[in-house]
């Protein structure tokens, strides 16, 4: 018998970006997954993802619409979250390259450089060895679009992958971030990971 | 841990991810480096650099074509959102030059006078990626055959005037829906018909769905007008003249793009949709006559 413990229950920012392929990946880990655009539909969450999209854009809206202050305290709270790419620059506590205004919801010690892969006609895919994945083994085809990198690192911070000698996937805890776009991919392993550390905690 | 013989840029998983990151957005033509900082500043996703909007462009007449690489380098310069631009229907070499400017998508629009009456750019030749506008999805597939990572539905720009924006989706995604209740065997008739290839037609038809993102663009003016264009099924918003040609575009921009993401919460459209001020005025479809419409560009 599945139980609600064997299938979280995981958010996905929903004000702007790839939200969709994010709620199917996760679907594929065994989560289910609510789109979230209120702060009241944060209610009861097991885990949130942040989705690769515009960060720029996500923060005015998170702003706007309520929803930047109680994400921040969720994290505070210790709710496993994931980035990726603009989610990745939202977990950061700082960022370089951005947007005046932008403002992360932070949580890991750590500084990441907004765009620092380039335009788009630098993005690429690459083979990556990623730590804490099933079948080690297999290489993990990732996609990095006009991605991001961590320039700097706390203590706290483990570092799961590089690109180019940058860290490229990173966790502290319960918060998990990658430069690249695992949505956008068939491999759903980093899904995985994310959804058994969701589990581990309820 | 980097293997560099596993690196590739240009990939298709690489142009079509990029326009996965702006679904749910609003990307908005601008003429100048203040126009993008504006757009940037109410939450656009991305912003189309183009010398003159639609609207003036069909006000003013004349050849239209890509725009000055020092204006482009202004908008570049000027934000750290994704720019755009477009190149002429089948301008190879407009479209060579934007790559080295280092524009992230490439516009191949009828917005511009086409180069080419019967060909388009081959895109699978560039390492940028190509969104281009179609009418039906006989359109869409094709131009998706000859290398586009994104598709809009065309609308007729420079009007203001939503109804054909709302046409060229409902058109496309009944098509798609046709296909996905039709036997295998008909497929081929319906690739024939569609003048598309016969396996893409059959992705499809199994998927209920294009293979890469569907926007919306063309006469779309109203924080309600992108709404309705979400709610019959596109995947985010090109916004042309409808900002700066009215009355409060720093306001409007912002509406178009609060209207987008709640889309389906009619509370949340009319309390956005307050003191806007002027829409742009627009032109019916209607009064404008068919050789003179941009949508009638392309095949």
């Amino acid at each position: 018998m599945v139980t609600t413990a064997d299938q979280p229950l995981i958010g996905v920012l929903a004000v702007q970006g790839d939200v969709v392929d994010h709620a199917r990946a996760l679907e594929a880990a065994g989560a289910r997954v609510r789109a979230v655009r209120r702060p009241e539909e944060l209610e009861g969450l097991d885990g949130l993802v942040i989705p690769g999209g515009e960060s720029t854009t996500i923060d005015r809206l998170c702003r706007i619409f309520g929803l930047h202050e109680p994400i921040r305290a969720q994290i505070a709270e210790g709710m496993p979250v994931y980035g990726s790419c603009a989610g990745m620059i939202q977990l950061a506590d700082q960022i370089l390259d951005g947007h005046r205004e932008q403002q992360t919801f932070g949580g890991i010690d750590m500084t990441v450089r907004r765009n620092a892969f380039g335009r788009q006609v630098d993005s690429f895919e690459t083979d990556l060895g990623i730590d804490g994945l099933a079948e080690p083994d297999r290489p993990y085809r990732a996609v990095f679009i006009r991605a991001p990198w961590v320039e700097r690192l706390g203590e706290d911070v483990e570092v799961l992958a590089r690109a180019d000698d940058h860290p490229v996937a990173v966790r502290q805890g319960n918060l998990l971030a990658t430069s690249f776009h695992p949505e956008v991919t068939e491999d759903h392993r980093v899904h995985e990971l994310f959804v058994r550390m969701v589990r581990e905690r309820a | 841990m980097s293997e560099p013989t596993t690196h590739a840029t240009g990939t298709t998983r690489v142009k079509r991810g990029m326009a996965d990151m702006l679904k749910g957005g609003v990307i908005m033509d601008v003429v100048t480096p203040e126009q993008a900082k504006i757009a940037e500043d109410a939450g656009a996703v991305a912003v189309m650099a183009l010398e003159r909007v639609p609207a003036d462009i069909r006000a003013q007449g004349g050849v239209s074509r890509m725009s000055d690489p020092d204006m482009i380098d202004g908008i570049i310069n000027a934000v750290s959102i994704p720019v755009m631009a477009k190149a002429r229907i089948g301008h190879f070499v407009e479209a060579q030059v934007l790559q080295s400017l280092g524009v992230d998508y490439i516009d191949e629009s009828e917005v511009l006078t086409p180069a080419d009456y019967s060909n388009h750019i081959d895109k699978w030749a560039f390492t940028v990626p190509f969104v281009c506008g179609a009418t039906n999805l006989g359109e869409a597939l094709r131009r998706i055959t000859e290398g586009a990572a994104m598709i809009r539905s065309k609308g007729e720009a420079g009007t203001g005037d939503v109804s054909n924006a709302t046409m060229h989706m409902r058109s496309i995604r009944a098509e798609i829906q046709r296909l996905t209740s039709m036997a295998e065997d008909e497929l081929y008739v319906a690739a024939k018909e569609l003048q598309a290839p016969y396996e893409l037609v059959k992705e499809v038809a199994r998927n209920g769905k294009l293979p890469v993102v569907l926007f919306t663009a063309g006469g779309i003016a109203t924080p309600a007008d992108a709404a309705m264009m979400m709610q019959l099924g596109a995947e985010g918003v090109f916004v042309g003249s409808g900002i700066f040609k009215s009355g409060n575009p720093a306001e409007r921009a912002a509406a178009i793009v609060k209207a987008t993401t709640f889309h389906d919460d009619p509370d949340t459209i009319a309390q956005v949709s307050r003191g806007l001020g002027e829409a742009m005025v627009g032109i019916n479809v209607d009064d404008i006559p068919v050789p003179h419409r941009l949508a009638e560009r392309g095949w």
